[in-house]
């Protein structure tokens, strides 16, 4: 059972653990919210947090957002759930919203233009490399790499609007999956 | 154009796409993408991977690029209307199947429907990660610091933040030594 709380976790506990994981998630948030819920404060097991964090892959939405609302539910009901996602998400913006205010003021500069040019390519990267880790690490079959291969196409050869892509390959590759069984 | 119809737009293509983000932010950065681009002409991509640069260097959920975009196109409450669109919808549906997770736990269609979603996802970041990678290029530098980034993500250990921060200093270092020029 993955819905039988342990020990309750206040509201402000809950507000605190996220915010730690929102302010301290640089690069990426999924492994400082492993550090603060399973080795920090002990909320769930490993095995618990692997079963959210692999709900909230599949779910639409961001992975993060999506588990800080099914674990706030869990400890405080609805109210937990609002309470985690304020928390992973006000400071951050907080901190962005200073930086777009930077942004607003200095972006023109060429120095910082050409700077940001940069950035800009190595996130390009990060997101790719994103991809690429997750495709090592899942061990694809045959079926997943036919719906990998499809989503790509789709999107960048064919140009088709995503929403179309994402509609059509929900039950194609449900239908993959289910005939070529396995992984 | 008028206030109201800006925040409207940014309402409901956000909604949207928050809907069909299976993977995450990074797996509707194509969509994103085409209508801030493309469809609205909010911005160039030059500025789109600006600001997307800007998001990583932030700490918490990648998310937070929607909150920039709207902040761009329409101040504080561009913001706020983008960040709740593409947060809200996909919140709730994480709560719902959150709760009837724990019933279906277990059954062969959770498994199913999960196996077949992980590749989905993958190849939605995939084909973003490639749609940014063609979005940042600005000459011949720029792809070199996507496969440098990928490289070092794959490869090392470092926060990839380090790789933003060091593509920064490299293209700022190619541009004032005269061997690159933006294109």
């Amino acid at each position: 059972m993955i819905n039988a709380p342990v020990r309750a976790i206040s509201l402000f506990e809950l507000f605190k653990g996220f915010a730690t994981i929102g302010l301290l998630g640089f690069g990426g948030v999924a492994v400082m919210a492993r550090h603060v819920i399973v080795e920090k404060y002990h909320w769930l097991t490993d095995k618990e947090y692997a079963t959210i964090l692999g709900m909230g892959q599949v779910l639409p939405g961001a992975n993060v957002v999506n588990a800080s609302v099914i674990i706030g539910d869990r400890f405080q009901g609805p109210k937990g759930s609002i309470v985690c996602v304020l928390g992973i998400m006000v400071l951050p913006i907080l901190i962005l919203l200073v930086f777009a205010l930077l942004y607003d003021k200095f972006g023109q500069l060429p120095a910082v233009s050409v700077a940001l040019t940069g950035a800009g390519a190595a996130a390009a990267g990060m997101v790719l490399a994103t991809g690429l880790k997750m495709a090592i690490k899942v061990k694809l079959g045959v079926a997943g790499w036919l719906i990998i291969g499809l989503a790509v196409s789709g999107i960048l050869i064919l140009r088709l609007p995503l929403v179309y892509v994402v509609l059509a390959l929900i039950p194609t590759a449900i239908v993959i999956t289910a005939w070529l069984g396995k992984k | 154009m008028n206030e109201p119809s800006v925040l409207g737009q940014l309402a409901r293509s956000f909604a949207m796409i928050s809907l069909i983000a299976i993977g995450g932010i990074n797996a509707v950065l194509p969509a994103l993408r085409h209508v801030v681009v493309d469809s609205m002409r909010w911005m160039d991509d030059a500025t789109f991977m600006q600001l997307f640069a800007v998001t990583q260097i932030t700490p918490g959920p990648n998310v937070v690029i929607v909150s920039l975009v709207g902040w761009q196109v329409a101040g504080f409450g561009g913001l706020l209307v983008a960040t709740l669109a593409m947060l809200l919808p996909a919140c709730l549906l994480a709560f719902l199947i959150g709760r009837i997770a724990n019933r279906l736990e277990g059954s062969k269609g959770l498994r199913l429907a999960q196996t077949a979603l992980v590749p989905v996802a993958i190849g939605l970041i995939l084909a973003g990660g490639l749609d940014l990678s063609q979005a940042a290029y600005r000459g011949w530098l720029t792809p070199l610091i996507v496969a440098a980034n990928v490289a070092g993500i794959l490869f090392t250990k470092l926060n990839p933040v380090w790789g933003l921060l060091a593509s920064a200093l490299v293209a700022l270092a190619a541009h004032y030594s005269g061997l690159f020029v933006l294109a």
